[in-house]
This record gives structure tokens, sequence and C-alpha cells, in this order.
């Protein structure tokens, strides 16, 4: 066990566990933010995406003792209020179903757009083809990037 | 009726009495209201007063619509609302709605399944909202001292027409609420909805991109222990011992045993699964320190004996037997083989097809197959248990919430009046969710731990111990005379462990000479309803044969079928068909006019395929573009006819994921299996569909019409694995009949 000293969406927070946590179990177990999903737990699937200095990143595969300062945003931080463009764009679109994985693909989108203003679609599936939706909502998805990338 | 006072997220009032105590222990408020956006949390009433068991109207006129049945990402919880807010006549920004308790009193069929919770719920939702504005209308009556029917409504507002005077809804629900039930109300004609057949957003879309906690999986109680199982590696095997003596004293592990979760003299419902009756339980403070445990527990496994168990499905008492021994895909492959040459139970036969078949010009035959699929919902299995002595409180992701509930009371030895399940929006389900065991065990582990416990699966663990799709095979054969006319057609289908033949469904009822027969073969692998059983295959593999019929006859494939169903709309064979032919035939009629079947790019490669199943019909026309000598689906075209569309942006939304995910399923996913070992256990060898495989463009069209709704969940999966199979034809001129499609090195690319 060892004393971590994480910054999330902007706050700093005090957790004691194993070092070899990845900061999915610590968001969701230790810090009560499980916007955050677990689904396979080896960084096939994208439902733990977060992002670590604006980056994209499984957090499944992410041991809190490599975080060091770092800066995690997960969903929660994106925006309490849904007021994120990703967001709204997904709002706009209707485009969860189960909605299980959504966190993780409005993060990896988010990213995306970070990067890359205007993708196209090849760049969208080349960004986003980590993150499975079982309930297929992947055309969607497509177009609320674009939405959100012209917002 | 009486008023009731309820702050907010107080839980419902309906709750069992015996349980409300205890309910309000655990995170208040944490499921209740689920539509609550900043302007609704700001507009909520001072007091609410409750007009039946779906819904309570407040003094501001505000309305709250109960979700009777559980969400799987099929829009339930927004499309079944919509259709008490239509009746009762409301403006539906007005309307926040709760999922409902499970209380099998006040709601009929709270289960998930079968596509039919719009088709069974639609009259009795319908008649929640319209008897509730019966009653504010009589109370507006009494109020204004004049008769009901001088009066009027209009989203949420009644109307005296003669004197001009208006009240609101919130204004006469305190005096509607102390009202006798009417015993007849009116229901509205079609042509005067407001709401339904309008887009409504998805009422937790709000919570769902904010990752506010929805899921089971997300649920917290006070003291709450997390639990994980270890099950046996392979079917047909069985725990022998445990020992626990390095895993029980790693950091934060509060226990670890065995446990049954089913007791030896229970006889298993319908929705009972013990593959793996006794498993090992890891118990601790924290999910990362149980997974560490997990791997240090050194268990002993043996070889499981062959069962005779008894089942009570639903009170007809049946004994199945599972066979011994580890079982593998080879040997599956063997089976089909040696089954699809064996003259199988006659199911069904019309007219003489054994002579047409000896008298055909032409006789085409082919083979087809499919594997076990794993259900892979993303949000693994879990539940939440809080055992004690005095009640059961389940908080999860279940589909029958209803049958578990016996089936958990029996396990406890507790009646059913002392638990309480309370649903969670779920992660998926696609069937896995209606076979509970996840529920009871966690409950035993909760009781055993006389404490709350969440029990969660691994992905591992969730894909190795599945209820899973069955492999399963057809053998077809068509006799054409000189002319290339079809004149008898012959199926026999079977699968391990069950048959997906449906001997009643077209072409049955379109040819005079027919065939059906079937077959099964034991196996110790468990298996159950995935999206669409049966017809996950059986319509992929018949609409597939059709078109080399229709091909081999010299017709177009659309207009092949045509012919077919006119023959059976008017003068069906047989009375046993399952289909009405015209709304059949309508649905293929509707895709190639939208498609503009027939005036295509010679680079785009079209197929065509159409399928009825759980009381809904749908056609679908699919492109495929070669890219680098690989197939891409470039386009679907759906067209469905389930009736009156409740909500059509989430039908829409439904029917392109059951498009994608029948795609997905037939060109990319396989669980097979190596002595009784599934041999994919994680996403990195278990292939989903995944972005750069998904269609690029989907458009559905709905056939409109008044016809009573029916579902969605499931029938836009089978017709489209058909359409990919002859479009796929098209393009590279080779059929392909073993699923998945990709085995095929060529298609791979």
């Amino acid at each position: 066990m060892a004393l971590y000293q994480l910054n999330v969406n902007g706050k700093q927070h005090n957790v004691e566990v194993d070092p070899a946590t990845p900061i999915l179990w610590v968001l969701r177990d230790h810090l009560n933010l499980v916007g955050t999903k677990y689904g396979c737990g080896i960084a096939q699937c994208g439902a733990c995406t977060i992002h670590l200095n604006g980056t994209a990143l499984r957090s499944c595969q992410l041991p809190v003792s490599s975080v060091g300062e770092g800066k995690i945003t997960t969903i929660e931080g994106l925006s309490a209020s849904g007021d994120h463009p990703v967001q709204k764009a997904w709002i706009e679109h209707d485009v969860p179903q189960c909605g299980y994985c959504q966190a993780g693909q409005i993060m990896s989108a988010t990213a995306l757009l970070n990067n890359n203003s205007n993708p196209s679609d090849e760049d969208i599936e080349a960004a986003m083809n980590g993150n499975i939706c079982r309930c297929g909502t992947y055309t969607r998805i497509k177009a609320a990037i674009k939405t959100a990338a012209n917002s | 009726m009486k008023s009731i006072k309820t702050g907010i997220g107080r839980r419902s009032f309906i709750k069992r009495s015996t349980l409300a105590s205890g309910g309000l222990m655990l995170s208040f408020n944490w499921l209740a209201s689920c539509d609550m956006t900043p302007k609704k949390v700001k507009a909520l009433p001072k007091e609410w007063f409750t007009l039946n068991g779906y819904l309570k109207i407040g003094d501001n006129g505000m309305v709250t619509i109960m979700s009777p049945n559980p969400e799987i990402g099929q829009n339930v919880k927004t499309s079944m609302p919509m259709i008490v807010a239509e009746e009762l006549d409301v403006n539906w920004d007005d309307v926040i709605v709760e999922q409902a308790p499970l209380n099998t009193t006040l709601f009929k069929r709270q289960l998930a399944g079968g596509s039919q919770s719009i088709r069974q719920g639609w009259q009795s939702l319908r008649m929640a909202g319209a008897t509730a504005r019966d009653m504010l209308l009589s109370a507006a009556a009494q109020t204004l001292g004049v008769s009901k029917n001088e009066l009027s409504t209009n989203a949420g507002i009644i109307l005296h027409e003669s004197s001009g005077k208006t009240l609101t809804y919130g204004e006469v629900a305190s005096l509607a609420s102390t009202l006798e039930v009417p015993s007849e109300v009116l229901l509205k004609e079609v042509s005067e909805f407001k709401i339904i057949g309008t887009s409504r957003k998805n009422v937790d879309g709000l919570k769902i991109v904010t990752g506010q906690p929805l899921y089971g999986i997300d649920y917290k109680a006070d003291n709450m222990l997390i639990a994980m199982i270890v099950h046996p590696p392979a079917f047909g095997m069985r725990l022998k011992s445990i020992d626990d003596i390095q895993s029980s004293q790693m950091p934060g592990i509060r226990k670890v045993f065995a446990m049954k979760t089913h007791l030896d003299d229970y006889d298993l419902g319908a929705f009972d699964n013990d593959a793996f009756n006794e498993v090992a339980v890891v118990v601790g403070n924290s999910t990362w320190e149980v997974m560490q445990a997990k791997k240090e527990l050194k268990i002993e496994w043996e070889m499981a004996p062959g069962t005779k168990k008894e089942m009570d499905l639903f009170g007809r008492k049946m004994t199945v037997e599972t066979p011994a021994g580890l079982e593998s895909t080879e040997d599956h492959k063997a089976i089909f083989d040696k089954m699809s040459k064996t003259k199988g139970r006659v199911v069904r036969k019309d007219g003489d097809p054994e002579t047409m078949f000896k008298n055909a010009a032409k006789i085409i035959e082919r083979n087809y197959t499919c594997p076990f699929l794993a259900h892979n919902t993303m949000e693994p299995m879990n539940f939440f248990a809080d055992v004690t002595e005095e009640r059961a409180i389940l908080v999860g992701p279940i589909q029958t919430p209803e049958i578990m509930e016996g089936s958990v009371s029996k396990r406890l030895g507790m009646p059913i009046e002392k638990i309480d399940i309370q649903m969670t929006r779920m992660g998926g389900g696609f069937g896995r969710r209606l076979y509970g065991h996840f529920l009871t065990e966690a409950a035993v582990i909760s009781k055993e731990m006389n404490l709350p416990v969440k029990l969660v699966y691994s992905r591992e663990d969730d894909m190795t111990q599945g209820t899973y799709r069955p492999a399963y095979h057809a053998y077809y054969r068509a006799a054409l005379d000189e002319n290339n006319n079809l004149i008898a057609f012959h199926v026999r289908a079977g699968g391990i462990p069950e048959s997906p033949l449906a001997a009643n469904r077209f072409p049955a009822g379109a040819l005079d000479h027919y065939l059906a027969e079937d077959w099964t073969a034991p196996s110790n692998i468990t298996v159950g309803a995935f999206r669409a059983p049966r017809s996950n295959f059986i319509a992929g593999a018949e609409q597939a044969f059709l078109d080399e019929v229709a091909e081999a006859a010299g017709k177009d494939p659309i207009d092949f079928r045509l012919e077919l169903l006119e023959r059976a709309a008017k003068n069906p064979v047989g009375t046993n068909n399952d289909y009405e032919a015209d709304r059949y035939a309508g649905v293929l009629k509707l895709v190639k006019e939208k498609s503009d079947w027939g005036n295509t790019d010679p680079n785009v490669h079209r197929g065509t395929a159409a399928y009825f199943c759980h009381n809904s019909y749908v056609a679908n026309v699919l492109d495929v573009v070669m890219e680098k000598g690989k197939p891409i689906v470039q386009k679907v075209y759906c067209a469905i006819d389930c009736g009156i569309v409740i909500n059509p942006d989430a039908a829409i939304n439904l029917a392109e994921g059951g498009s994608v995910d029948g795609i997905g399923h037939a060109m990319y996913s396989a669980l097979t299996f190596k002595n009784g070992m599934p041999e994919q256990k994680n996403f990195d060898d278990y292939r989903l569909i995944r972005h750069g495989e998904a269609p690029k463009e989907i458009e559905v069209h709905f056939v409109k019409n008044d016809i009573d709704p029916t579902g969605l969940g499931e029938p836009p999966f089978p017709p489209i694995i058909g359409a990919l199979a002859n479009a796929i034809y098209k393009a590279t001129g080779v059929r392909h009949y073993n699923q998945p499609l990709i085995s095929d090195k060529n298609l791979a690319g």
C-alpha cells in the first residue's frame, strides 16, 4: 500500500492503495467516480478511456503509481452539466442505446477533436477503433463527432 | 385512492411496506429519478398526488411516470412512458420518468425479452394514462360544477369551452386522486396522437453522457464489500477443493469460500443456469484486491458426471439430461456432418416433397453453420445484495426480475414479500441477463458475509460462463422443374443443443410441397436466448439459400420472394403459417423502392433479405464495395413493419444497432471450445465489430399503418445476415456458408 495524491478533474485526491492498482479501480472504488467503466481490463474495449494530460488512455492499464502529478480527466470532469460540445452532440444525435460504453466513446472522441478539429471519416474510424459499442451505435457516434467538430 | 405526499427522491409509495425501511437504508434517491435535467429539478412540485401505479401528478402540473420494464438499451424507459403521457394528454417536457419498482400487482410482465415490452405493455400503458385523464376530468367537472362531457384536455390543461374556463392538471390532481377509478375510459384515435410517433430523447441521455451512476456495477452502499467468483475452467468440470491459505491472507481480502448457487434439491426454472453450480468466492474490500487474490487461489477441479435435472418450466415439469465429458468445436462439427445427413424429426410436411424431389429437373442443396456466441454485454454480469435475516435487497441488471425473485426466494428460504429486487439501467442485455444466477450468487454471498456485497464478474468470468447462442446447422434443399419453377422445399435444421427450426415461417405456406425436419444433440455447454433466438441463424441461412434458388431460377431475388408471398397471401398452403404474407411483402416492396433496387453502380454489389420474427417484419438491401480485395459494407437499407412506431428516432437507432450487430456477429464473432474450455476469453481474441467495420451509412424506413405496435429489439438482427452474405457473393462471386464469414481467409483481406 502507498499513498498517492492524484489530480482528478482539477481536484486533489488522496488515496492509499496498492501501487499496481489501475486508475480505473481507483476512480471507481476509491473516488466514487463511476462514470469510467470497466469492460475488459486489458485495454481492448475502450470503456475505461480517460485523459491523462489531455491524451486518451485506457485507465484499466494505467497503474496509479505511474500517474504522478499528471492531470486526469474523466467523463465527470468533461462537464458536469453536459454542456461540453461532444456531450451536446451525443444528446443531439441521441447516440446511446444501453449507454455503457458511451463515456469511453466520448472521451476518445474528445481527445480526437482536441488534436484534429475537422476529422475525416477515416480519422474517426482510426481514432475510435479501440472503443467497442456492443449495441452498434457506430454510425451515430460518427455523426455526433462531426457535429461536435462543427460546433 | 388517496393522495400521498411524496418528497423529491422518495422511494415509490407502492413499495411493499415491509421493505420500506430497508429500502430507505440504501443510497437515497440513487435510482429514483432518472430524467432530472436542471430545468425539471427547478420545476419540482411541493406535493405529488397519485392517480394510479403508473403516475403521479404534482400540484404544479409536473407528472412522474413510472417505466415498468427493465431497460437494456431498447429505449423502453423513454418509449413506455411516452405511451402513458399520450393518453394522459400532457406536455412531454413536464414529464419526469422513474424506473418502477418490481411490483407484480401493479405492473404486468416486468421483463425485457422477446421484443415484447411495447407490444404487451401497449394496452395497459394507454389505460394508465387514459384512466388518470378521466379522473382529472371528473375532478375538474366537480370543481367547475359542469358536466364532464363539456370538458376537453390539451397538454395538461382542462378547458370548459362554453365558459372559457380552464384548470391545470396540477390544480385538480389533489381532488382527482381521491376519486374512484373509472371502469371505462376513452382511448385516443391514432390520428389524435401528439407524442407517439414523434421523436423524444432518451430520458437517461444526460446522465449517460455525464457519467452519472446508472448501472448495477456503479451501485454502492455503506460497508459494501466486493465479491468475485472463480468457476471451473471447462464445461464438464466441477470444483473439487479449494486451497485458500494464500489468497485469504492477501491485502483487503475478507473471506474465501465455496458456494452452491442452487441447492441440490432445487428444481431449476427456465431462467436458472447451473453449468457451474459450485464456484469459489473471493470477498474483499476493493475490486483490484479481489482480482489479485483470485490469481493466488489454488483450486482443484474434477470431471463432473452427467446430470439429470428436474426443471420447472413455468409449472411444466421436465427432466433435462446433460452428458458428461469435455467437448470441442471439432466434435460439434462432426455432429453437424452426421446429423445433417440423417433423417430428422418431421415437424411439418405439406404435399409430397419426396416425389417432387425425385422428379425434379434441378436440385440445389446447401449446408449452413454458425458457432456458439457469447453475449458480451459491455457491462459484465454483476449484482448488489444486502441480505439479512429479515429481508433481502437486490439491486442490479436483470431482465427477469420477477422470475429471479422466485428463484432467490427458494435459495434463501425467504418469502418473496421480504425480497426487494430493484432494476438498474443495464449495460446491454441481448438475452444474457434473462439468466440471473449472478443475482442468486450475490444473495448467497451477502448472506454468508452478513454484509452488503456487490458481485462483479471479470470479462473473462463473463465470457467463459455464458448462456451462449447455440451452434446451429441447417441443410436446405430445393427442387426446380424444367421451367425453373420452385416445386419443393426441404429444410433440416438442428443444433447443439437445440434446433433453430421455425417450421411454419416463410417459405412454408407458399409452396405445395414442403418438408421441415429438426434434430438436436445434447451438450453440457449452457445455452440460452441470444438476441432473436434461433432466428439469428436460421434467417440468414434461409435467406442466403433463397438467393441461390432465385439465381438458379433466373429471377430477381426480391421479385422471387414477392411471387412466393403473393401465393402465400392468396392461397396459402396449410393453416399454421405464422406470418402475414401481405405485411411481409410490404417491407420488401418498401426496401425495393427506397434502395432504388435494380438501378445500381457497377462497383456496388447488392444483397437483399427479409424476415419475420418477434411479431415484426424487416427487409434489407445491403451494399458492398470492394476495397483492396476486401468487402466493405457501404450502405444498409432497412424497411420495417412494426405497426405504430412510438419513438421514431429511437426506433431507427435500434434498427441501426440491430443491423450493425447482425453484420458484426455473422462476419467476425465466434466462441470455440477445446476440451470444454472456451478458447476466447476476452476481446483480444473474441472479435466484435468495431467502428471501421461498421456500415458507412444506414437508412431505416417504416411502413406506415395503424396496427398495434410490436417490438424492435430483435427483428432487425436476423435478416441483415442474409443480405450481407448475398451482397458478398455479388461482390466476390463466392458464396459463404459458415459463420463467422471472416473465417474464410479470402474475406479477411
